[in-house]
């Protein structure tokens, strides 16, 4: 069995004088990953590649889920070493390898050797033509392919030897952390979680919040929402949920304002206390699910009247997606079957026939006006009421 | 303070329930068909359940057979009773507002071949019963009808279709869920003219994951299960003895005060039913009084969601369930409202209130403060 493996990362690759912010950033995450899984790991950083070693017996297939999780990590290179040695060392561990894991299977390879130890007596050229030669005497299914090879039997020559020919697709992005933190207006739904997945993806840190409604959602509404958090944390890390209770304002909006503006109005509502708490806990831009003509508050005129609120960035980073291809996103990161649990939220509640799809922001802001004298004390209580869950802290954040 | 008015979903295990449960994990552990003396001690606390249930239900112990709870019996009672009298006959009935435990098994012998007739019911849930007599033939080969409807209380006409049976179709079988009777009520399958009758632990303060079937004597099934050949070969599976004994004993603390029990229950039942009546637009489904079963009551409250009530009287600390406990996690209306003509208004806005004898009647007098205090808040939030 493969006991190290050799991270590739892209991206952070080419940051310049920063560039040991991000690789160091990685190897913290890909540390906090490595501890849900069993086993010991060292983990470390020599000339521009970063290593994850096991040290103790460990599993396999966990540590490639774990590992795959990790953002800013563009493949996954399971390896072999040995002692650093001549080359007869070097010669007698290449055959090894091949047999171990190309066995009668008839295949074309190439070797491609690298050495960062400059004072090994052989160059990359020959080493790679006498170690072709000798694989070529004693595996006789083994043809030569200089150019579209099945297997390429990669070699580096550093404080060990090391040999990999098989790279696993990583999660991409940039580590978690090294982009700051946003918050994510998280609903049941399953656009929202899949939002929260593609921006945590560019190294951002999540905060989320929920709006709840009892006793119009239920404590399973809830707890699926608190469930989705869980299942984008294994890619996103700790993420600070806070539950707003909304009930109050939900109900103030419905009886004073225009019932074809209440869903506009409420989700003016939402971003202005998303942003609040955001700002309170330095986030610096929020996160919404929303895609464009999808409902009737994803308009572009809809957009246009909710957003006026906030003044943070707000991303939307499904905003060109077809739902088909949310969904697909959503199966691949796992919340798709916890997404179409059919626990009501609190958008849909007192949703009218006809909302309206071309608000006018004039229009909504004489609306909004019948609600001052209330709405002050409930926004204040709102915001001070809400709960805090710590999700996914098995998994912490740098 | 925690008021549970949600007992036909399941109650509370009563104290002397847990003992003998934890007296049998703990020291009886034996299996009951284990040769030595640990497998004796277990298979004597069967033998005395089984004599239990015989008792209560005035049958023989070898009339009693133990299965995983309501479900189970009910299936192994249908599919067991269809597949074991195939030649007989090809045609199985029962109603409109069974239990899915039943209902799904009937739809699966459709598949496979059997004829299903299921006999509509009056709106206050009562079967109709010229059609049934016109229905039974001499290809009928299993008759299911459950004593208690599960969601508005309804009490069908056991022994009256028993003696028909036994008189005009001998050949056919006779079974009943009495899942929701049993502990509420005196039954006596023999003298009702019931031949299968399905009882579950834990809607009588016993634990889950067990119940009973009561199978007549001469009654010839076959099994759902096969193995090991425990219980005469119609229910394989080592017997789970705490839960046999935990059963037995809930059983045995109702019947010996079951007529006492009827009375409260009664009691309670009359008492809300008279109060929630006094509340503005209510309906409540199906008959009440002696004419319905003691435990539960059906309301609709007009112009508030079941759902949105339901959690605002959790906030109360007041439990109960939205038409069927059974049914709440599926989206779609309760079928048994549907079967007895309820309003399209009604199906999404009524709540199932179902009692024990432990309830008292300060429970309903605060539910009914509650109730008051919230219906006119949420009838003035509705979706327009």
């Amino acid at each position: 069995m493969d006991r190290a493996f050799l991270i590739k990362y892209g991206e952070i690759g080419v940051k310049g004088k920063n560039r040991y912010l991000f690789e160091d950033a990685l190897i913290k995450q890909i540390q906090f990953a490595l501890k849900k899984v069993e086993g010991e790991f060292a983990v470390r950083k020599e000339q521009g590649r970063i290593f994850v070693e096991a040290v103790s017996e460990f599993d396999y297939e966990g540590t490639l889920d774990s590992l795959k999780k990790v953002f800013g990590i563009v493949g996954i290179c399971p390896m072999v070493s040995c002692e650093y040695g001549d080359y007869d060392v070097l010669e007698q561990h290449a055959v090894l390898y091949m047999q171990e894991h190309y066995q009668n299977r008839p295949l074309t390879f190439k070797v491609n050797a690298r050495r960062a130890k400059k004072n090994f007596p052989l160059t990359s050229m020959e080493i790679n033509a006498k170690i072709g030669e000798k694989l070529l005497q004693t595996m006789d299914h083994l043809k030569v392919d200089v150019h579209h090879p099945d297997v390429l039997l990669n070699i580096e020559l550093r404080e060990r030897i090391y040999f990999y020919s098989e790279t696993i697709p990583g999660a991409g992005g940039m580590p978690i952390g090294t982009n700051g933190r946003a918050t994510l207006l998280l609903s049941g739904g399953i656009d929202s979680p899949v939002a929260g997945y593609m921006i945590a993806k560019r190294g951002v840190e999540l905060d989320a919040v929920y709006f709840h409604a009892p006793p119009y959602t239920s404590d399973r509404a809830k707890q699926k929402v608190v469930d989705l958090a869980r299942l984008v944390s294994e890619y996103a890390g700790e993420i600070h949920l806070t539950v707003v209770n909304f009930t109050d304002i939900q109900m103030a909006i419905y009886e004073k304002c225009p019932h074809d503006e209440l869903t506009i109005i409420m989700r003016r509502y939402m971003m202005k206390i998303a942003e609040d708490l955001a700002k309170k806990r330095n986030s610096q831009a929020l996160i919404t699910g929303e895609s464009l003509g999808q409902v009737a508050s994803q308009t572009i005129q809809s957009l246009f009247v909710t957003n006026e609120v906030c003044t943070l960035p707000v991303f939307r980073p499904l905003i060109g997606f077809d739902k088909q291809e949310i969904i697909n996103i959503s199966e691949k990161i796992n919340t798709y079957e916890t997404s179409i649990l059919p626990f009501e939220d609190c958008c849909t509640i007192f949703v009218a026939k006809h909302p309206v799809t071309k608000p006018n922001l004039k229009a909504i802001k004489r609306s909004e006006q019948k609600l001052e004298g209330v709405i002050e004390s409930l926004y204040q209580e709102a915001v001070s009421t809400a709960e805090s869950i710590l999700v996914g802290s098995e998994k912490i954040v740098s | 303070m925690e008021i549970y008015f949600d007992n036909s979903a399941t109650t509370k295990c009563y104290e002397s329930v847990k003992d003998v449960m934890v007296q049998a994990l703990l020291c009886d552990y034996g299996n009951p068909s284990a040769m030595h003396r640990k497998g004796f001690e277990a298979e004597q606390l069967l033998k005395k359940a089984r004599e239990r249930f015989a008792s209560i239900l005035r049958g023989k112990a070898g009339e009693i057979f133990f299965t995983s709870g309501g479900t189970e019996s009910n299936n192994l009672a249908i599919l067991g009773a269809a597949r074991a009298n195939r030649r007989k006959g090809n045609k199985l009935i029962t109603t409109s507002i069974e239990h899915p435990s039943v209902m799904m098994v009937m739809e699966q012998l459709e598949q496979e071949g059997f004829e299903i007739v299921k006999i509509p019911v009056d709106r206050y849930g009562i079967l109709d019963w010229e059609r049934l007599v016109k229905e039974v033939d001499q290809q009928t080969i299993l008759v299911s009808v459950m004593q208690v409807n599960n969601e508005i209380g309804a009490v069908e006409p056991i022994e009256k279709i028993g003696r028909y049976l036994k008189q005009e179709a001998p050949a056919s079988l006779f079974h009943v869920d009495a899942i929701q009777s049993f502990g509420k009520m005196r039954i006596a399958p023999k003298q009702m003219g019931v031949d299968l009758l399905s009882i579950s632990g834990h809607k009588i303060h016993g634990p889950k994951g067990i119940g009973v079937l009561y199978v007549r004597e001469g009654v010839r099934l076959l099994p759902v299960l096969y193995g090991g050949g425990q219980q005469m070969g119609l229910r394989s599976g080592t017997e789970n003895v705490p839960g046999i004994v935990g059963m037995a004993k809930a059983a045995e603390e109702i019947y010996e005060r079951i007529d006492e029990i009827e009375r409260n229950l009664y009691e309670l039942k009359d008492y809300f039913v008279d109060q929630v009546g006094k509340l503005p637009d209510v309906i409540v489904n199906g008959k009440t009084g002696r004419e319905s079963a003691p435990h539960i009551v059906s309301v609709s409250f007009l112009g508030v969601r079941s759902e949105v009530l339901l959690h605002a009287l959790e906030e109360k600390g007041i439990y109960v369930s939205a038409g069927s406990a059974c049914s709440s996690h599926k989206s779609s209306k309760s079928p048994t409202l549907q079967a007895i003509g309820a309003k399209k208004e009604q199906l999404d806005s009524t709540l199932r209130f179902s009692f024990c004898a432990e309830n008292t009647k300060e429970e309903i007098e605060k539910t009914m403060e509650t109730l008051k205090e919230l219906l006119p808040f949420l009838r003035k939030f509705q979706r327009r």
